[in-house]
């Protein structure tokens, strides 16, 4: 059954952006560690880094674009569960620091000492071990979206309801990483991480594996998403999308499809948080500020949403003109990025990849609203 | 006895003086004399005149800053300005001179003669002519419980007019009393006094009677003290009401606008924080042009504001509805994204203008200032804003069932067809009621610009509350955005203190978001056809 669903996965789109991402994964640290650093196809240490955190930021658009493109469902606060996983991540790696920190407790991480905690907070223990922190970062993002989930999709919220109280959960779990009682480190967040699995977390060869890793993680959801959507339960989640009360009439339970790939897109939205933070080397609650969730919705629509490839490509694209113009012309990244969203809601409806398959496939235009698998349109 | 010998000392000086005032003034001027220990005779004398005019130097003779020239030994007010010091008449306090620290020398006192001074001056202001003066005095005589003030407050009672100082006086006798040797019948009538009309301020004076000797004045305190705290128990939650409801008005000015177009329209309209910041912006320029222009106008800002504000904010409304929301109807997660793209235009525009620090909006005087409500206080900024965010809701409420484009924007929301069938153009009903409720959230920037900060981030710090609050109430429903406002309003200030702001925020979230589970439309949720629409 998994080698049929790996096998239905692998149309011929899957199969190259699947090779090009673990292409990238073995070339581009090869071409940074293996060459001197005047080499011409010598990759510098920074790019690593730069890059590595926009395959997480299309991890996380990737996981938007599932229940988003293919089942309607538009998450304004898909920015929690990455840093729901981020801060498992986090924790983690507060752990590694051990006596090293600036206080220098075997035990307690830096900020704990600060506001004079005696032992440990429960829900810290365990965090030592890799093993267990790996499991939280899909496991907490995957429960706190199964509960929001249930109780959502239970009662038919939908729609713009939906949208807005995703927004409200994400803004009160800001609100409540702010408070310093909470355990996690209150405003500062997590950060001055030493190492990771014991290999020291600035060292190039260290950045070039997360890199990797990245890349190999981007490919291994690609190809988890592409295989549910080809699959028979992907057609009952267009269809979800499409008509919803015809699917339920027709005897489908709706609310556990919806919520099987919600909580599906949480988990890789956690492993992409989790991927994040080694990179960027903090974590701090300002990444559940609603602001960042649209931001996320914004690049899925750019690349072009229901198309999978298309997340990947605006995440990367949005955020390199972000890097770009923050550095040229601070003062208009915003203008940039605001006529960003009307443009694309006005003029590219489908996204860059939406309408460049349009061109490829030259067909005759259908109405509007209704957004077309293109995956599955590209493998017939 | 004291007085006895205070008015012996007195004798020669009264008739050495040639008339009433200078009289008082030879007494006053009698203090640079004589030794520490005669002081309290000096000050007897002062008081014996009963002259309210000698309090001035009476207090500054307390507080240490009573000097008398060395060359004629004249008693003045004295205030340092660097090494010298400015000479003031103590009777008129009008400036004399300035004279260097070494020609001029403290009169002494010492902290017997500082108790004294204090009794002397409640007793003297307690005859004073000014009402305001005396209910003063026995405020302070009410708090301090002075023995000493006793007599002095028995005669202003005798001949007091005024009903308010006269209350004020007995409730100072009765705390004097308290503290006299007087018998155990009447200081219990005296607690009882206290603790009925003494309020808050009596809790200090009545626990330490709890445990005095005397069985029954003990009791009486105690059950004093119960029924005061009882009381207080329902003043403060009144507090809590009246911090909720003021609130809630906030949230209300913020919604209300968003009821219009996300209510009545089914438009999610991001940059509606936006509106209410353009609203508070406006009312910055209003101001500063004001300051510099025309200065005497600076009360009207606000007034003159209100209806730019509305305009300019309207105007940017119909822009949006007019060149992007239009042709995203039916389209409500792409009409979110569109107008979130604009509200981040508008806030870097306002940026990039005005820079990214708070601006300073100016209370108007009527603004500013509290009012006492029995045991509640009422900021009048706040009062206003209650005041203002109902005026803002009726009129809506008028415009949507009274006016015939009200009329015409139900119609349209109702059934677009059949609306557009019987003539009403409702593209151009669309552009205007989208250019009211950003007009409306224009108005309310001028309000919130007197509470919160003008920043560019002032709209963002709104628009979750804001939605919060439209969904809460069913969307389409005015009365639900109302009820919804002050219900949150009102539950947040309940749950602080208990919570703390930040977790009793986090709590109404979740509240939301559960409820919203139970009635997908919110408190009033509209019926019929309009639901499926």
């Amino acid at each position: 059954m998994i080698t049929s669903f790996v096998f239905k996965a692998l149309d011929r789109r899957a199969i190259w952006v699947i090779a090009v991402l673990v292409g990238l994964a073995v070339l581009v640290p090869l071409l940074n560690l293996a060459l001197p650093a005047g080499h011409p196809l010598h990759v510098p240490n920074y790019a690593i880094s730069l890059m590595g955190k926009y395959l997480t930021y299309a991890l996380l658009a990737l996981a938007l674009d599932l229940v988003w493109g293919y089942c309607g469902i538009l998450s304004l606060g898909h920015g929690a569960f990455f840093a729901l996983g981020g801060y498992a991540m986090g924790m983690y790696l507060m752990r590694q620091i051990g006596a090293r920190g600036v206080y220098g407790d075997p035990v307690l991480p830096d900020f704990m000492v600060f506001l004079n905690w005696q032992e440990l907070p429960w829900f810290w223990y365990g965090f030592d071990q890799f093993w267990f922190a790996a499991i939280m970062i899909v496991l907490v993002p995957g429960a706190l979206a199964f509960v929001f989930g249930w109780f959502a999709f239970r009662s038919r919220v939908t729609g713009v309801y939906l949208s807005i109280i995703t927004q409200a959960m994400t803004y009160a779990l800001l609100l409540a990483f702010f408070r310093n009682e909470m355990g996690f480190g209150g405003n500062n967040g997590l950060t001055d991480f030493k190492d990771i699995l014991g290999y020291a977390i600035q060292a190039d060869t260290t950045r070039a594996a997360l890199f990797s890793a990245s890349a190999l993680a981007l490919a291994a959801a690609f190809l988890i998403c592409s295989g549910i959507v080809r699959s028979k339960f992907g057609k009952v989640l267009v269809a979800v999308r499409d008509a919803e009360s015809r699917s339920r009439f027709f005897g489908y339970r709706v609310e556990n499809v919806k919520l099987f790939v919600f909580v599906v897109s949480a988990m890789m939205a956690g492993v992409a948080g989790a991927l994040y933070v080694p990179q960027v080397g903090i974590i701090n609650p300002g990444e559940f500020a609603p602001a960042n969730s649209i931001e996320v919705v914004i690049w899925t629509a750019v690349g072009g949403r229901g198309t999978l490839v298309g997340p990947i490509v605006g995440a990367v694209l949005v955020n390199a003109g972000k890097s770009v113009f923050t550095a040229a012309f601070p003062e208009f990244w915003l203008f940039a990025l605001g006529a960003l969203f009307v443009a694309v809601t006005l003029f590219l409806p489908k996204g860059i990849v939406g309408a460049l398959s349009g061109l490829a496939t030259r067909r005759p235009r259908r109405p509007a609203p209704v957004i077309r698998d293109a995956a599955g349109e590209a493998a017939e | 006895m004291k007085r006895f010998i205070a008015a012996l000392f007195i004798l020669p000086m009264l008739f050495s003086g040639a008339g009433a005032d200078d009289g008082l003034i030879e007494r006053i001027d009698a203090l640079a004399t004589g030794k520490l220990k005669d002081r309290a005779a000096q000050i007897e004398a002062i008081s014996e005149t009963g002259d309210a005019r000698a309090v001035p130097a009476l207090q500054a003779l307390r507080d240490g800053s009573l000097y008398f020239r060395k060359s004629d030994k004249k008693v003045f007010l004295a205030e340092k300005s660097g090494s010298d010091f400015v000479l003031k008449d103590p009777l008129t306090a009008a400036e004399v001179e300035t004279l260097s620290k070494s020609a001029v020398r403290k009169v002494k006192v010492n902290n017997r003669l500082r108790r004294q001074l204090t009794a002397v001056i409640g007793s003297m202001t307690l005859e004073s002519p000014d009402p305001g003066t005396r209910l003063a005095a026995a405020r302070t005589i009410f708090k301090t419980g002075d023995v000493s003030a006793l007599e002095a407050l028995e005669a202003a009672i005798r001949t007091e007019q005024n009903a308010d100082v006269l209350a004020a006086m007995e409730l100072a006798r009765a705390s004097a009393l308290l503290k006299s040797d007087a018998e155990t019948f009447e200081k219990v009538k005296a607690v009882e006094l206290v603790g009925t009309r003494g309020g808050r301020d009596a809790v200090p004076l009545l626990k330490e009677l709890e445990s005095s000797q005397d069985e029954s004045i003990a009791q009486a305190a105690g059950k004093q003290i119960a029924q005061i705290e009882k009381a207080q128990v329902l003043w403060n939650s009144a507090q809590t009401v009246w911090y909720g409801i003021s609130l809630g008005s906030v949230l209300l000015l913020a919604a209300i606008g968003l009821a219009v177009t996300f209510g009545v329209m089914g438009v999610i309209n991001m940059a509606h924080g936006e509106m209410v910041m353009l609203g508070a912006y406006t009312t910055f320029v209003v101001q500063e042009v004001i300051r510099g222009s025309f200065p005497g106008l600076f009360d009207y800002s606000l007034l003159m504001a209100l209806p730019l504000a509305f305009l300019v904010a309207g105007a940017c409304g119909f822009a949006m509805e007019r060149g992007i929301i239009r042709f995203l109807y039916g389209r409500p997660l792409e009409t979110l994204l569109a107008t979130w793209g604009v509200s981040l235009i508008l806030q870097q525009a306002i940026r990039t203008i005005f820079g990214p620090t708070n601006r300073e909006v100016g209370n108007p005087s009527w603004m500013s200032g509290a009012y006492e409500l029995g045991g509640l206080t009422l900021t009048a900024n706040r009062l206003w804003i209650v005041v203002f965010a109902l005026i803002v809701f009726a009129a809506l409420f008028l415009v949507l069932k009274r006016t015939g484009f009200g009329l015409q924007m139900r119609a349209v929301t109702q059934n677009r067809k059949m609306a557009s069938s019987m003539g009403i153009r409702t593209p151009w009903v669309d552009a205007l009621t989208f250019a009211l409720g950003s007009g409306i959230a224009g108005i309310a920037g001028v309000a919130l610009s007197q509470i919160a900060n003008v920043s560019p981030n002032l709209g963002q710090s709104y628009i979750i509350d804001s939605f919060m609050v439209v969904v809460f109430g069913g969307v389409g429903n005015l009365w639900g955005t109302l009820v919804g406002a002050m219900t949150l309003g009102i539950a947040n200030k309940f749950l602080e203190p208990y919570a703390g702001a930040v977790l009793a925020k986090i709590l109404i979230l979740v509240f939301i978001i559960l409820f919203i589970q139970k009635r997908p439309r919110g408190l009033f949720a509209l019926k019929g056809r309009a639901v499926e629409a």
